[in-house]
């Protein structure tokens, strides 16, 4: 018998392969974010890419509809501890905005209309492990869930998802972002459960 | 450093309204916290099978002891474990303190506005709390969104008459009879007088569900308020 809280049950245990340790799946769509939700219109949004040397690789909305669209459904997992099956987005691989950008940076930094920034390294935005998403579900992607257009990289935990995203900064450095600055871990993998600074 | 699971053993659990209670723990070795912020409490049942989830402190530090808020929710996991089943001396073991966004630290005494959205009161009852203690002679402001009279929390802490927090209940369903405002959901018209009160460079604390802090974010910034003087934490 467990030494700790005694008479606590809990629910079926099927899930086990499919949920990162210390997850639970949710139907909902739970929200995480640090501040208001900012007003982005798509008659003005722009996506850049902004490399080590400074070169600038940009894109209206327009633009970015015009270039390959991919559907992907994929689990993603909340550093909050919550899971979602299956959910369906549709967007632009990061390979496809990458395809011209010259660069030896090992690192991102990406960064959102309304201010917020978050670190991954490179590799893990190319090779189909991630995409700029601006339909989930067959709908337009609304505001609070990161709409007009987040990153969504499934692989990691959420917050490395930028909600808002407008731009990606590459660097030599591994520069934190707004989580990774205030106690989230640098990296964020689900499954090893770095959550937190340490982990 | 990584952050431990610590054994918590539960002292008390007081209700609060029908379904929510604040369970006060003793936690051997916890490192103090701010106001604010939460902690992962896990749960294991005899098998082995653990289930984690986030609560908010409702108290500031006080040594090895700890006071969460915890809202029941029906068919919830770990939720109606924790207030009606966890026996009185058993333990839990709780994760933190965690989150460093949400807080309001000791040496911020200036004034500030709380907005609560139902149990998103609880990390606000902390700062409140804190700035009690503290004896910061500025004015707090708390907007609490409830159901009913039956939904409030901290009750008592929230009705005296305290010259440094002024409270203000806001009743979507029922109001107590006598209330000039007809319940209703949050409106702009709520929102205009304590937005005035704080400077523009002040703080303004919303936490409650999703929809609430949606709400409420976007009505600020009508307002015209500065996005980055508001910080928000959401649940469900």
């Amino acid at each position: 018998m467990s030494s700790f809280s005694p008479g606590f049950r809990g629910r079926a245990r099927s899930l086990a392969d499919r949920l990162p340790p210390g997850q639970y799946p949710t139907e909902q769509f739970p929200v995480l974010s640090a501040g208001p939700t900012p007003r982005v219109s798509t008659d003005t949004w722009a996506f850049t890419i902004t490399t080590e040397t400074g070169e600038t690789h940009s894109w209206s909305w327009t633009e970015m509809m015009a270039l390959p669209q991919q559907e992907t459904v994929t689990d993603i997992h909340c550093v909050t501890r919550w899971s979602k099956f299956d959910t369906p987005w549709r967007g632009v691989s990061l390979d496809a905005f990458f395809e011209d950008v010259e660069t030896a940076a090992d690192f991102v930094l990406a960064h959102s209309y309304g201010g917020y920034t978050t670190n991954l390294p490179l590799e893990d935005l190319l090779d189909g492990k991630a995409w700029l998403v601006h339909t989930y579900d067959g709908y337009p992607l609304s505001p609070e869930h990161g709409g007009p257009a987040r990153l969504l990289v499934p692989h990691l935990y959420l917050w490395k998802s930028a909600k808002w995203v407008r731009g990606l900064r590459l660097s030599d450095d591994d520069e934190p972002g707004f989580w990774e600055s205030v106690g989230y871990h640098e990296y964020g993998d689900p499954w090893r459960e770095q959550r937190n600074w340490g982990d | 450093m990584a952050l431990a699971w610590r054994a918590a053993r539960l002292d008390e659990r007081r209700p609060q309204t029908a379904t929510a209670r604040s369970l006060v723990f003793t936690v051997p070795g916890w490192p103090g916290h701010l106001p604010g912020q939460h902690v992962d409490v896990r749960l294991t049942a005899d098998d082995g099978y653990q289930a984690v989830r986030s609560y908010s402190l409702a108290a500031p530090a006080d040594g090895d002891r700890i006071e969460l808020g915890v809202q029941s929710v029906p068919g919830g996991e770990v939720s109606p474990y924790l207030a009606e089943e966890l026996p009185p001396g058993a333990e839990v073991e709780v994760r933190g303190p965690l989150g460093n966004w949400f807080v309001r630290r000791p040496e911020q005494t200036e004034p500030a506005l709380l907005i609560a959205g139902g149990s998103g009161v609880v990390p606000l009852a902390a700062m409140i709390r804190a700035h009690r203690r503290a004896g910061a002679p500025s004015l707090l402001q708390l907007l609490y969104s409830v159901r009913t009279p039956a939904d409030v929390w901290y009750a008592d802490e929230l009705t005296d008459h305290d010259p440094r927090l002024d409270v203000r209940l806001l009743y979507t369903r029922q109001a107590p009879p006598g209330t000039a405002r007809a319940p209703a959901r949050l409106t702009l018209s709520d929102l205009e007088k304590p937005a005035a009160r704080l400077e523009s460079t002040g703080t303004v604390y919303v936490c409650g569900p999703t929809g609430f802090v949606e709400t409420v974010g976007d009505l600020l910034l009508d307002l015209g308020r500065d996005p980055a003087t508001i910080r928000t934490e959401r649940f469900g």
